[in-house]
């Protein structure tokens, strides 16, 4: 089984969030990236795969040369390959477009992105890959397991879950769940020095085809202070929910 | 060129968030002077759709139950029937599956979590980004435009209209996916459709201590959810962690209760509009983040808060 995982690079979750050139670009100055989280949990069950049933996982990024390193780390998890689309991220669609050319290319089996990036949480480019691919596809996937070419994976819907079949080719937008946290790997220091032989090759953009783009940016107002209410007067709290904020 | 939406049933009763999708999509479809319509699967009557602005309502009959693809198969066919060129979904689990290949079939440009009306000339909306912690206006240069409209964001405004009502046969593609088994709570609310959502973390000290909490969520008819310690301790299923890896929560009142507000948790929690923390720490990092805050010990603040509540409650009723 041939496994490609979608890696975004994002700013750790701690950073602060700032803009320049007057609000139209992210700073990210003195800011820290990371794998973006909901991809990490899909890497970690890739590894999975990779020592279980014999899988190899290769690792893809859409962004410049200053996203190596998210990318190595990916290596030093465990990944056998990595390839790095050579263009700064435009907007959903076109990041789907470039990742479905390494996917066709690679012909691979299982397409694993994250449900979402925590930097503009857009949350669809898994479901256009898959629509691109005509491949199947799970969204919010906590878990999955693969039997030769059958698929069984559990989505996560509103107020319960939902287990799905299917078969590969198929592409999942992964979650906490298809690993825990405590499986999470902290690369050592022989899978640092390994990563470093390990294949990274850049490829050039395909196309550039954008359905939007990011205008300006703002920050939300500044909060009002919060207001403090003895733990002894619970009366002034209802009033206050009731009268004030008007939401009982 | 009308506006449509798609509006999500359960059990042929209309989901809250998609009335706010139907009283949405009504402005927008007064801003750019054209009529509402609107697509509905399994669900006979759709007459409470002419009380938020719904001009014609298309409904599909498809009694295989809900498939991302199959579903963006048949709103696609139903735009290019009305010849819709705005169509308006909902932020449900349902709505973010099927928004993007319903985009790649109508060469659309998508964007989900918005919270305003578009501007015209040219065609931007304003969306959230960075986990709550910006708003990025997005232009939308695809012909066909797709919004997915933060729950809660917008709410319900009534419109009254005379809605006129059509069977509609989309053609049915296969599916390549199918559904084994279904596991959902049909007595409790979930955190997505919750009008109020109580939350406790680790300050509770243990999984036997949450009766209270599920004690206050009845009286208020909120959605019970925890911390990620809380999820990883397995003091609560997963499906209950909110934060930036577990669920979004975009809820009119959100109730802290012995959760410190780590970055993580604030992330996912910051879209609902009146949050409350109840916790023994005055230093906890959510007092910065929260409308109303309570010093105190949970075991003696949440059942005095109970037993008001249902005084107000039944005073109220």
């Amino acid at each position: 089984m041939k496994i490609l995982v979608c890696i975004s690079h994002v700013p750790d979750t701690t950073s602060k969030i700032n803009f320049t050139n007057d609000n139209t670009a992210f700073d990210t100055n003195g800011v820290q990236f990371v794998i973006n989280p909901n991809d990490e949990f899909g890497l970690t069950r890739a590894m999975w795969f990779k020592e279980k049933q014999n899988a190899t996982v290769d690792v893809v990024n859409v962004g410049g040369p200053e996203t190596e390193s998210t990318l190595r780390k990916a290596l030093a998890i465990g990944a056998d390959a990595a390839f790095r689309i050579n263009t700064t991220p435009t907007d959903g669609y076109a990041v789907a477009k470039e990742l479905s050319k390494v996917a066709v290319d690679g012909n691979y089996d299982l397409i694993i992105a994250g449900r979402e990036s925590i930097d503009y949480n857009g949350g669809m480019v898994p479901g256009m890959m898959a629509a691109e691919l005509g491949a199947s596809f799970v969204n919010n996937c906590i878990s999955l397991e693969i039997d030769g070419t059958n698929a069984t994976a559990v989505r996560e819907i509103d107020g319960g879950k939902e287990t799905l079949s299917s078969t590969l080719p198929l592409v999942i937008g992964g979650q906490k769940g298809l690993v825990e946290e405590s499986d999470l790997k902290i690369p050592n220091m022989r899978g640092i020095m390994m990563a470093r032989k390990k294949p990274l090759t850049v490829l050039e953009p395909a196309q550039q085809q954008t359905c939007t783009s990011s205008v300006k940016f703002e920050k939300p107002a500044p909060k009002g202070a919060i207001k403090m209410v003895d733990a002894d007067n619970i009366d002034e709290l209802i009033d206050l929910l009731h009268n004030e904020a008007k939401v009982i | 060129m009308p506006v449509l939406v798609y509006i999500e049933s359960e059990n042929k009763m209309f989901k809250k968030a998609a009335l706010e999708v139907a009283s949405y999509g009504r402005a927008v479809a007064n801003t750019l002077n054209t009529s509402l319509s609107a697509v509905v699967f399994n669900t006979e009557d759709c007459s409470q759709l002419a009380d938020y602005g719904v001009d014609k309502v298309l409904t599909v009959n498809h009694s295989n139950g809900f498939n991302a693809k199959v579903y963006a198969d048949v709103i696609a066919q139903a735009a290019l029937k009305e010849s819709a060129n705005v169509i308006v979904l909902s932020s449900s689990a349902d709505s973010r599956y099927l928004a993007p290949i319903l985009a790649v079939g109508l060469k659309a440009g998508y964007v989900p979590n918005v919270v305003e009306l578009p501007k015209t000339q040219p065609f931007s909306v304003k969306r959230t980004a960075f986990s709550n912690k910006a708003f990025c206006e997005t232009q939308i240069t695809t012909e066909v435009k797709i919004i997915g409209l933060s729950n809660n964001a917008f709410g319900l405004i009534e419109h009254p209209t005379s809605l006129q009502s059509e069977a509609f046969s989309p053609q049915i593609t296969s599916s390549d996916i199918s559904v084994e088994k279904v596991d959902k709570a049909t007595d409790k609310v979930s955190i997505a459709d919750a009008e109020t959502v109580v939350s406790a973390g680790r300050g509770l000290k243990g999984p036997e201590n949450w009766n209270m909490i599920e004690e206050l969520a009845d009286v208020l008819g909120a959605a019970t959810a925890c911390s990620k310690p809380v999820s990883d301790l397995g003091w609560r299923p997963h499906s209950e962690h909110v934060g930036q890896t577990g669920k979004p929560v975009a809820s009119n009142l959100y109730i802290a209760i012995g959760i410190s507000g780590a970055i993580q948790h604030l992330a996912g929690i910051n879209s609902s509009k009146v949050k409350v923390v109840i916790n023994t720490d005055p230093e906890a990092p959510f007092f910065k983040a929260a409308d109303y805050g309570i010093v105190g010990d949970a075991f003696e603040v949440v059942p005095k808060l109970i037993e008001k509540l249902k005084t107000f409650k039944a005073q109220n009723s």
